[in-house]
């Protein structure tokens, strides 16, 4: 498969974490934080979002064997939970979250452990598709783009004539070929 | 040349990502570094009181709400107690408008829902360039 097969079949992975709803827009903010200074700052987040989250869902399900249940802290640790996946924008993790907490609220732990084991299998299956998706870009290697000269930011006349670099690409032409 | 920068000092502007969330940290802190920021992050409320007691100075601080020991409300208000007039700027995964707004009155500049964009931190950055 040549390279740029490759380049359309990561492109067109990306395309269906969107479409099928397991990312949403904060996972574009965060591709655009990406750069020749942080090649890797994508994987490297989401790796951190898998570390740290471990111990999250640690507590949860701590919190899930005591009797009675706490339902205000089983609220808290999820709520940062959700704060979390939020961040990496895991859009069917955070939709399990607030349906958690709903549970939490109406004292139902039935609800909130049935939507546990959903949240966890979520979790799993975007870790999954994720770590391939890093596995393919990478050996895909960088695309090469261009980009048109960029558009000054009205920011404030002082500091804008000091201002280089590094510019969202909303406000930003870029053109590939 | 890199933005940030005092024209009449030469010193690169400075902020304290004072937050808990790992993730959130390597995102403000990436984000503001773009920016020609300096930046130094604490994990909770009290290691910001801290720095700034020990006279640490800074042109923003991120504020996340809930941290371990002294959360981003009282921490708010002792910085603002000690005479602490950077701009200071909460955070939180709270969306509630009740519960942006109590945290506002704790004594913040602006408050948003974490993480900060790209865009909210370029209109944070007009208002740094206003009041210098």
């Amino acid at each position: 498969m040549d390279r740029n097969q490759v380049h359309r079949q990561v492109a067109l992975m990306r395309q269906s974490f969107f479409d099928q709803g397991f990312l949403d827009e904060q996972f574009i903010q965060l591709e655009e934080l990406q750069d020749e200074a942080n090649p890797n700052f994508v994987e490297e987040v989401v790796t951190l979002y898998y570390r740290d989250s471990t111990r999250l869902i640690l507590n949860i399900e701590q919190a899930l064997e005591k009797s009675p249940l706490d339902f205000n802290k089983l609220d808290c640790h999820m709520h940062q939970f959700k704060g979390s996946s939020s961040s990496i924008g895991a859009k069917k993790v955070k939709s399990e979250c607030t349906q958690f907490r709903e549970y939490c609220k109406a004292g139902n732990g039935e609800g909130c452990m049935r939507t546990f084991q959903q949240l966890k299998k979520e979790y799993a299956i975007l870790k999954k598709k994720l770590e391939t998706y890093f596995q393919m870009a990478r050996q895909a290697g960088p695309k090469e783009i261009a980009c048109r000269p960029k558009p000054k930011l009205d920011i404030c006349p002082d500091l804008e004539k000091n201002y280089v670099g590094w510019i969202p690409s909303r406000f930003r032409y870029t053109f590939s070929f | 040349m890199v933005f940030g920068t005092s024209a009449s000092t030469q010193r690169k502007f400075r902020a304290l990502i004072a937050d808990d969330d790992p993730v959130i940290q390597k995102i403000h802190k990436v984000l503001l570094n773009k920016l020609g920021f300096e930046t130094q992050v604490v994990v909770n409320g009290k290691e910001a009181v801290d720095l700034f007691r020990s006279g640490a100075f800074f042109n923003l601080v991120l504020m996340d709400m809930e941290m371990p020991i002294m959360d981003g409300p009282q921490a708010t208000r002792e910085l603002r107690a000690m005479g602490v007039k950077t701009m200071i700027v909460g955070v939180t995964s709270r969306a509630l408008e009740s519960e942006k707004q109590a945290f506002m009155g704790a004594g913040l500049d602006d408050c948003h829902v974490k993480p900060l964009s790209a865009e909210i931190i370029t209109s944070l950055l007009k208002k740094l360039g206003k009041n210098k």
